[in-house]
């Protein structure tokens, strides 16, 4: 007869497994505990049942908790168990017999396997990093650039007994720089992977490019006054190599930025816009107004001085591929780097639509959550040359919920699918790791 | 007459050292660092062999692969992709776009040697 895939094994049975583990006759655990062989083994056989006295003195006899031979091994415990053999294909029929007979060789098991869980999730975790983190990914490709560059070089070198001299000159100056770049480039690799708190102490090592340039600007208060002017004071080159605490990446990240900084202020310089904002609080109507193109009076309206536009705005802009450039946040509001985004917000729609202005009041979860009134556009720039592909960039302007005009339509945004708790998503992409309100009931 | 291979690669000890192997060998070697124009390159001037850098400034190795293939005039040349990518979805969409051959950096000099000799005829 087949054993059921589950056997439950009873009180008697646990006591014999146990004795026979230990390696004890029947003869003496029953002198142990007072009563005859005979008798014990008609327990073992499950034809008596025992309590009380009696079992206190067994468990005593078998160095076991009197519950372990009533009951069993603890029934989260053997499911636990019979999960770990099933994600191996082991067969799950002797879970039970397993842990009662074993309880600290079950308890080994089953933390290895919590533990194996957990691994697994980290792995996929670093590995869905790697492939949605530019950042790391193009710190990946410096490195590798540089140690393919060391290798190739290194081998004609090792392998040339004829190279001249001139020559081998240069492959030593070549293998010296990019040595000095795989250095480098792994050095910020190892920082950015570390866990904040570590690295050195003013923390460049701990914080990515873009999120240094982004401290960078908060400190800063996203304003500029030495690239404000008809003849600014200094170069966005001097200025970001003015700022402290960035790496080589960052100052790169911020002059780009600080360029785009110098051309909005040219056009549109501080009192224009102050001036025009008191008047017309509204950015399409203001950008109507001023002949100037709308993206760029979003990304003036968040860099201006304190009192001189929106009393407090956050900006964000994309890339064609959703990658967030340096970011200011309202009211620490702001979009999600790195991880998958919520495609809601409207800097997304705007991708989809160039030139087409987008309004909309983005909402997040939650009852006391935070929301902004987002106004959002994208541009495609044309590229040097006739052949070179265009180049598409979305910018948002948040600006604080209780601005928002009446008939602004509402927009449930979130934090990305993962985090989101939002039920009934049409967005939704996977599972939150966040219990939503249909699995809580 | 020497077999002409063009090397689209923006890092320049890279471009340096791949060109002296296969200048050595008896290759002539054109370069070519922008991604934006590489394709216009080989058209206007066709080579025996196109060794691909991925990842190039203006425009994707892959999109410039797939302009080759879909053009005629080119798309029977060899084309060996480089990348620093080598996981197989990588090596699979460089094959499903028509890349001859695909290997990973870091490479060895032989192996690119090799590889160039049996794709060029060499």
């Amino acid at each position: 007869m087949a054993e059921p895939s589950s056997r439950r094994m009873l009180a008697g049975g646990r006591i014999r497994a146990r004795r026979l583990d230990a390696g004890m006759a029947q003869a003496e655990l029953a002198r142990q505990v007072g009563i005859s062989p005979s008798y014990l083994n008609l327990i073992e056989h499950d034809r008596r049942r025992i309590g009380g006295r009696l079992l206190n003195a067994l468990a005593r006899a078998l160095d076991l908790e009197p519950a372990q031979i009533a009951e069993g091994a603890g029934g989260a415990r053997v499911e636990r168990l019979s999960a770990a053999a099933l994600a191996r294909g082991r067969p799950t029929s002797d879970a039970e017999a397993f842990a009662s007979r074993f309880p600290d060789w079950a308890a080994l098991v089953e933390t290895q396997a919590e533990m194996i869980e957990t691994l697994k999730a980290q792995v996929a975790g670093l590995s869905d990093r790697l492939a949605h983190d530019p950042e790391l990914s193009a710190s990946l490709h410096q490195v590798i650039t540089a140690a393919t560059a060391i290798r190739s070089t290194a081998s004609i070198l090792a392998g040339n007994e004829a190279l001249d001299r001139d020559w081998q000159a240069r492959f030593h100056r070549n293998i010296h720089a990019e040595s000095l770049r795989l250095a480098e480039s792994s050095r910020r690799l190892a920082g950015y992977l570390e866990a904040p708190g570590e690295g050195d102490g003013a923390g460049v090592a701990a914080l990515s490019p873009l999120d240094q340039v982004e401290a960078a600007l908060d400190r800063l208060g996203h304003h500029v006054p030495a690239l404000e002017g008809p003849n600014p004071a200094m170069s966005p080159e001097e200025v970001a190599k003015g700022v402290a605490g960035l790496d080589e990446a960052a100052q790169d990240i911020l002059t780009v930025w600080l360029r785009t900084y110098r051309a909005d202020a040219a056009a549109l310089p501080v009192e224009t816009v102050a001036r025009g904002w008191r008047e017309t609080p509204e950015p399409l109507a203001l950008a109507s107004r001023l002949g100037c193109a709308l993206p760029r009076l979003l990304r003036r309206l968040a860099t201006l001085p304190p009192g001189a536009g929106p009393a407090r705005a956050g900006l964000v802009t994309s890339d064609a591929g959703g990658a967030l450039g340096p970011r200011r946040a309202l009211d620490g509001l702001t979009l999600q780097r790195g991880a998958v985004a919520c495609p809601l917000w409207p800097i997304y729609e705007a991708l989809s639509q160039p030139g087409r202005p987008l309004r909309a009041l983005a909402m997040m979860p939650g009852e006391t959550a935070s929301a902004a009134l987002c106004y959002a556009v994208s541009t495609i720039e044309a590229g040097p040359e006739w052949i070179s592909p265009p180049r598409m960039v979305a910018v948002m302007l948040m600006l604080p919920s209780d601005t928002a005009p009446a008939e602004t339509t509402r927009r449930a945004v979130g934090p990305g699918c993962s985090l989101c708790p939002r039920d009934n998503c049409p967005a939704r992409r996977e599972p939150s790791l966040l219990p939503t309100p249909s699995r809580m009931l | 007459m020497a077999r002409r291979v063009l090397l689209i690669e923006d890092e320049p000890n890279i471009i340096e050292a791949v060109s002296f192997i296969l200048s050595r060998d008896g290759w002539t070697v054109h370069t070519h660092s922008d991604g934006a124009s590489a394709a216009e390159r080989v058209r206007a001037h066709p080579p025996d062999l196109v060794i691909l850098d991925a990842m190039l400034p203006g425009r994707s190795g892959y999109d410039i692969l797939q302009e080759l293939r879909d053009a005629e005039e080119t798309r029977g040349i060899p084309v060996m992709m480089l990348t620093a990518r080598g996981q197989a979805r990588d090596r699979e969409l460089a094959l499903s776009l028509g890349a001859t051959h695909f290997m990973t950096k870091p490479f060895s000099n032989a192996e690119v040697l090799d590889r160039v000799r049996a794709l060029a005829g060499g």
